[in-house]
């Protein structure tokens, strides 16, 4: 009966594991196996209960029972009691009579959910100390990869973990190390990408700046997989943080003998630098940011010759992402069926994402692939940020993403399931958006930034996306005609069908994504001339309903114009010749008595006039 | 540095645990300042300076004080994480020159976290 089931909880936080959770884990699924007793004893890994010195702590249900200082000789006795209906009193941790007012992490929504992987340093190491990085079992999995195994068993090894690029387009990295490897060439490259161009993206950058040692070690083992000798991280310039804790990673691995020649005695050689990019959003694209690191204008070219054949200077290459070559380390020391333990069965392993925009824990943080997504914004994220908000969508992928409405919130944060709402996982960016923002905005502002971002080689997407661009401030400034709606999803298709890479081809998404989940707010601009939010200037105006406001004041004392009138505890009234509609009002305001009403320039007669010219 | 075989590598990474054990070295407890460009975007290196400057000025010598990258939660930055012999990691948000003299007195000098200060306490789950 699953009542009676006993669950045993060993903690998995950083302290416990150094404490050696691990190993009691183990010896209690040892016991419970031999034993025969899977059916009456489940045993998994819990959260910390914030008793971190007396660790590794381990909880029993039911009863909530709490041992501490366990040793993996102690999994029998334990188990034996519990199964007897009683408790071992040796090894009991008794809480303080007064507990502690600090929420432990196990305990925060915020942490609850996240499992370090990637992040597994984060804030425990001295970044520019490759000591502390080797303290905390760096360089181990390089020097199994190096001394105990075979290019193609690493290569197997990474297929069989399952693990996908996390630079966006989650192509499987195991498989990708095979083509290279598989490439015949006097000189083979291996590159990290660290160009990180996504507005509201700073995962990688974190990456870089709290852990270089993570990258070079994920970067050696590559190296021995495809038989790489060379290799170059390409850093955006704006990142000098990064920059410089990469260098000193970099110098002092080289220094170590952990890279340059014959790397721990294993006759490997591989020589590491860094390539500083100028932020163009294109060199982030592969074949762009090969050419950019030949000291050549940064442009997409075709594929085939695919990079893994011909990549940097014609010769085989491999390109993958910070994230990527960070999650690599410990699956080689743990294994890939260890990495395969979290995650779904097509998207292995945790993602990283940066939390960012309405939400209120704006931030880093990484959780296992096929979480849903309110999970990530109400319990990891906390919610909105602002009181009395709703939340109205998140945009994952930046650019060349798309937003995701509240109905879709249920979604399964996996590569596949993300794509199908019409947004991509992308590489972890996530701007969540409350009921104050403007949908048509949004889509014009990420069709600014591929505009301005095109590298032109591509007429559909350098001159369609201005033409979307132009349609796009038409109908936020009170240009929009009927129609244009469809025009739009026009070009969008002939651009994505057109370009040759993925910025082009991933450009209409934030359009596409918000017609197809907020037509009627594209349609009320275009034909009400109304934007509710009250973004677009033009569209809008401010006004005081006189039902509810209880003429406080806060309001007027607070509009720069001094543009609000009326006596105290009396209904005030914004005198709209002097509104600059700068929303002060519409955010100070406790009762939400300002309401966003039609735009005075185009209601009542003159809307009339405006849309008789149509 | 000489060149490094596997067992080095073991070896090394032995000598370096117990070399971050502030208790194996003899200290009482350690303070991490978290200073990736978030951090420092929102003043971590002042308040790191009013920290060493009040524990210099009470003579505190048995804490190791030293930085980290960033702890994830960037909208209540600056942050530290304050660990002491026996004790949970607690870490603080949002950072003062007015939290860290408490934070000084009360946690790091008188031993006791502040609970009406503190954010979270404990360690995040790994593996
Ligand atoms: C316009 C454009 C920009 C890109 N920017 C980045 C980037 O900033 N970082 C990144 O890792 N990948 C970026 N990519 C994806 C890369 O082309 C490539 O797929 C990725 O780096 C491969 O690494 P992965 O297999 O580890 O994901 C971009 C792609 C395009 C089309």
């Amino acid at each position: 009966m699953a009542n009676d089931l006993i669950q045993i909880s060993v903690c998995s936080g950083t302290g416990c594991l150094d404490a050696g959770s691990l190993l009691v884990r183990t010896a209690f699924e040892d016991h419970v196996r031999s034993q025969g007793l899977e059916k009456t004893v489940a045993v998994n890994f819990g959260g910390c209960a914030g008793t971190c010195p007396q660790g590794p702590v381990v909880t029993v249900e039911p009863g909530g029972v709490l041992y501490h200082g366990v040793q993996p000789g102690d999994a029998a006795a334990i188990v034996g009691e519990h199964l007897k209906g009683g408790v071992l009193d040796r090894l009991r941790y008794e809480p303080p009579e007064e507990p502690s007012k600090i929420p432990s992490t196990g305990a925060l929504p915020l942490y609850r959910h996240q499992v370090l992987r990637v992040l597994r340093n984060k804030g425990l190491i001295d970044p520019e100390s490759m000591e502390e990085y080797i303290a905390r079992d760096g360089y181990q999995g390089a020097a199994k990869a190096l001394t105990q195994m075979t290019a193609e068993e690493v290569v197997a090894t990474v297929k069989n973990s399952g693990l996908r690029g996390r630079g966006g387009a989650g192509f499987p990295t195991g498989l990708k190390w095979e083509f290279a490897s598989k490439s015949v060439a006097d000189q083979k490259y291996l590159l990290c990408n660290g160009d990180e161009g996504d507005p509201g993206a700073f995962m990688d950058r974190s990456v870089m700046e709290a852990d270089p040692h993570s990258v070079v070690e994920g970067m050696i083992i590559g190296s021995r997989a495809i038989g790489a000798t060379k290799g170059v991280i390409y850093v955006r310039a704006e990142y000098p943080l990064a920059v410089k804790r990469l260098q000193k990673a970099i110098d002092d691995a080289t220094a170590a003998g952990l890279l340059g020649k014959n790397i721990l005695g294993s006759g490997h050689d591989f020589e590491l630098s860094i390539y500083l990019g100028a932020g163009a959003f294109v060199c982030g694209e592969e074949t762009a940011l090969m050419r950019s690191i030949e000291g050549k204008r940064g442009m997409p070219r075709p594929r085939p010759p695919f990079p893994a054949h011909k990549g940097l200077w014609d010769k085989p290459t491999v390109l993958n992402n910070v994230e990527t070559y960070a999650n690599v380390p410990p699956i080689l020391l743990h294994g890939a069926d260890w990495y395969r333990s979290l995650g779904t069965q097509k998207s292995a392993g945790t993602k990283v994402f940066a939390l960012t925009g309405a939400i209120k824990n704006v931030g880093l943080v990484e959780v296992p692939m096929g979480i849903p997504l309110r999970t990530i914004i109400y319990e990891v994220g906390g919610g909105i940020g602002k009181k009395n908000k709703k939340f109205k969508a998140v945009q994952m992928g930046g650019p060349s993403g798309g937003c995701i409405p509240e109905h879709l919130l249920d979604t399964a944060v996996d590569f596949d399931s993300i794509n199908a709402t019409g947004a991509i996982m992308g590489s972890g960016g996530m701007v969540v958006m409350d009921e104050d923002n403007c949908m048509v905005s949004l889509a014009k502002f990420f069709l600014g930034f591929t505009a301005d971002e095109s590298c032109g080689k591509c007429p559909p997407c350098r001159v369609g996306t201005r033409v979307m661009l132009d349609l796009l401030t038409d109908i936020t400034e009170g240009r929009g005609k009927p129609g244009d709606i469809e025009t739009l999803i026009d070009i969008c298709d002939d651009i994505k069908n057109t370009s040759l890479c993925g910025l082009g081809q991933t450009a209409p998404n934030p359009v596409l994504t918000t017609i197809r989940y907020f037509r009627d707010e594209y349609e009320s601009h275009i034909h009400d001339k109304w934007c509710k939010t009250g973004i677009c200037r033009d569209l809008a105006s401010f006004e005081i309903d006189p039902e509810i406001c209880t003429g406080c004041g806060v309001c007027a004392r607070a509009c720069p114009q001094e543009a609000i009138v009326g006596e105290k505890k009396k209904p005030h009234r914004i005198i709209q010749e002097l509104c600059i509609q700068c929303r002060t009002c519409y955010d100070k305001c406790k009762f939400n008595s300002i309401q966003i009403k039609a735009s005075r320039k185009l209601t009542g007669v003159a809307a009339a006039a405006e849309g008789g010219k149509h | 540095m000489s060149k490094l075989t596997a067992e080095d590598l073991v070896r090394l990474r032995d000598k370096a645990r117990a070399a971050m054990d502030f208790e194996k070295q003899g200290y009482r407890g350690k303070v991490v300042m978290h200073t990736g460009t978030c951090g420092i975007a929102a003043g971590a290196e002042k308040v790191m300076a009013v920290l060493t400057a009040e524990l210099k000025e009470r003579n505190v010598t048995d804490l190791v004080v030293t930085t980290s990258g960033c702890a994830g939660i960037c909208s209540r930055e600056p942050l530290m994480t304050v660990q002491l012999k026996g004790q949970s990691p607690v870490k603080y948000t949002e950072l003062t020159e007015a939290k860290v003299k408490s934070i000084v007195e009360e946690h790091l000098v008188g031993g006791q976290p502040v609970e009406k200060l503190a954010f979270v306490m404990g360690c995040e789950a790994a593996y």
